[in-house]
């Protein structure tokens, strides 16, 4: 499916909120090379959201739905949280699951579509926070990967339960005190990137989404690798600028400080064999193609 | 025991499901008022009464109908545009037909823009903010038409309808089945051919839709 399957009927264009006008006109849809740098230029599938002024996870959103490689085939499974006041907004199919679900419903979702559509590609991308993932979705979480199910898991770490009003989480430091969590996490954030590595996943990141072309290229790796091969997990830090005590404008500065090579976010991949011959082979497509490109347009001119 | 009535509301927060209520679907050839199985004939023309006798007669067509994904989506659309223009043309001053949207089913929080589409998980902020007092869904899958009509009988006091394309709904107070190209087209003449006939209730209509 494409753009052109998308299609308002004629009689009643005129009616149509201008949104869906805007989704059809110049959405990206089916286009093949889309990415970060079509935010401006073309119509995003995030028309508004409501999530606080200057939240990160606004951000990573939209360069989320800006990177997905095949929007219009691809199903997001997002769970309880902040994430969940942002779905209702976003131009991509999506299913909202019980906190903690996601996983397993990604499963189920992920096999009926390859048995409804067995000629067609179909993603399936988690989204979920970091108590969804890692706390009440750990079983899920986990047994998804043990299985090799092909879907991506991105995890928005913002490191407590922000929506609640700032509950500790697994995934928060050691020893950071919240509005709700007064005494201080006793123990180390819960590693999770490498106990996805150890549970099976073919690509794992971690990272801040303070790089828009970074997050483009893990989201595109990590969705291409799903499709072909089997699991992978995406953990991005989306601070909650309210949790930690920063205004609007310093959630760019606070991921920018978090991923420096001795912090907590500095970046970390893993890939495995199978999944870097993969990439390497779609390099090397990516590589030929631009080659032919340019032979075309030389001959052109 | 008193038998079950599809009315206008507001009937109270979270109105049963008329199916439970014991209202039945009507067969091929029937319709339902009120929860009654009625001869289609008669679902036209009350249909048709309702429509002219409200002060905003408002069509909500779905996704079924606004977005062409056949031949067939986009000619009902065409007759849903010819039955709006005939509703525009038959009514009196004071009277004013609307053609709302309900483009897709995302729940739209935490807000919508109700002067320029419905949502069915809050249809009743566009039908209080246009103070409409009657109207049609066209085009809704069942599962989501049968929420809003169940929302709307529960909150407003608009007269609902529907004109199904599969075997019509309990939660409406008027209901076809089976809907068709043709079955539109035909409303639209029974519109014409009761206008004048029906005098509109356009000063009760004004409080009735803003309880």
């Amino acid at each position: 499916m494409s753009k052109e399957r998308i299609k308002i009927s004629e009689d009643l264009y005129d009616i149509m909120p201008s949104d869906y006008q805007d989704l059809v006109k110049s959405a990206t849809y089916g286009k093949e090379d889309r990415g970060w740098k079509d935010i401006g230029n073309s119509k995003e599938l995030i028309e508004q959201h409501s999530l606080c002024a200057g939240c990160p996870e606004s951000m990573a959103f939209r360069y989320i739905l800006a990177s997905l490689p095949n929007p219009e085939d691809t199903v997001m499974v997002g769970s309880t949280g902040c994430t969940s006041l942002v779905f209702p907004m976003v131009a991509v199919h999506n299913i909202h699951s019980l906190f903690g679900n996601q996983n397993a419903i990604a499963s189920g979702l992920k096999r009926a579509l390859s048995v409804r559509f067995p000629g067609r590609t179909k993603d399936v991308v988690v989204l979920a926070g970091d108590g969804a993932t890692v706390d009440i979705g750990l079983d899920m979480t986990l047994q998804a990967w043990f299985r090799q199910e092909k879907f991506t898991t991105i995890c928005f770490d913002n490191e407590l339960y922000a929506n609640t009003g700032g509950q500790e989480s697994g995934l928060m430091q050691k020893g950071f005190v919240a509005k709700m969590a007064p005494v201080g996490k006793l123990f180390d954030k819960v590693r999770l990137p490498e106990i996805a590595r150890e549970s099976g996943c073919h690509y794992v990141v971690q990272c801040t989404v303070s790089k828009p072309s970074l997050v483009e290229k893990v989201i595109k790796n990590a969705v291409m690798i799903a499709r072909e091969i089997g699991p992978t997990y995406l953990q991005l830090y989306t601070p909650c600028i309210l949790e930690i005590g920063k205004n609007s404008m310093e959630g760019l500065q606070e991921m920018r400080d978090s991923e420096k090579p001795t912090e907590r976010f500095a970046y970390k991949e893993y890939i495995s064999e199978p999944a870097k011959q993969l990439l390497a082979e779609m390099a090397a497509k990516a590589q030929e193609k631009k080659a032919a490109a340019k032979q075309l347009a030389a001959q052109g001119a | 025991m008193i038998q079950y009535r599809v009315l206008p509301g507001p009937e109270h927060f979270l109105p049963p499901s008329a199916a439970s209520m014991g209202i039945c679907l009507p067969n091929p050839g029937e319709g339902h008022i009120n929860g009654v199985i009625v001869p289609e004939e008669k679902a036209y023309e009350e249909a048709a009464k309702q429509f002219l006798m409200a002060k905003v007669p408002t069509l909500f067509p779905g996704p079924l109908v606004l977005w062409a994904w056949n031949e067939k989506a986009a000619k009902k659309a065409t007759a849903i545009r010819h039955l709006y223009n005939t509703l525009k043309e038959c009514v009196q001053p004071g009277q004013t037909p609307m053609l709302i949207p309900m483009p897709d089913y995302r729940p739209k929080y935490p807000k919508i823009n109700p002067e320029v589409e419905i949502n069915p998980n809050h249809p009743n902020l566009t039908i209080w903010h246009n103070k409409i007092d009657c109207c049609m869904f066209i085009g809704v899958h069942c599962h989501q038409a049968n929420l809003s009509l169940k929302i709307i009988r529960g909150g407003t006091a608009c007269y609902t309808m529907a004109m199904c394309a599969q075997a019509g709904h309990e939660d409406a107070m008027l209901s076809f089945r089976d809907a068709s190209v043709e079955k539109i087209m035909k409303l639209a003449e029974w519109v014409k051919k009761l206008k004048g006939t029906v005098q509109p209730q356009l000063t009760s209509a004004k409080s009735r839709a803003s309880n």
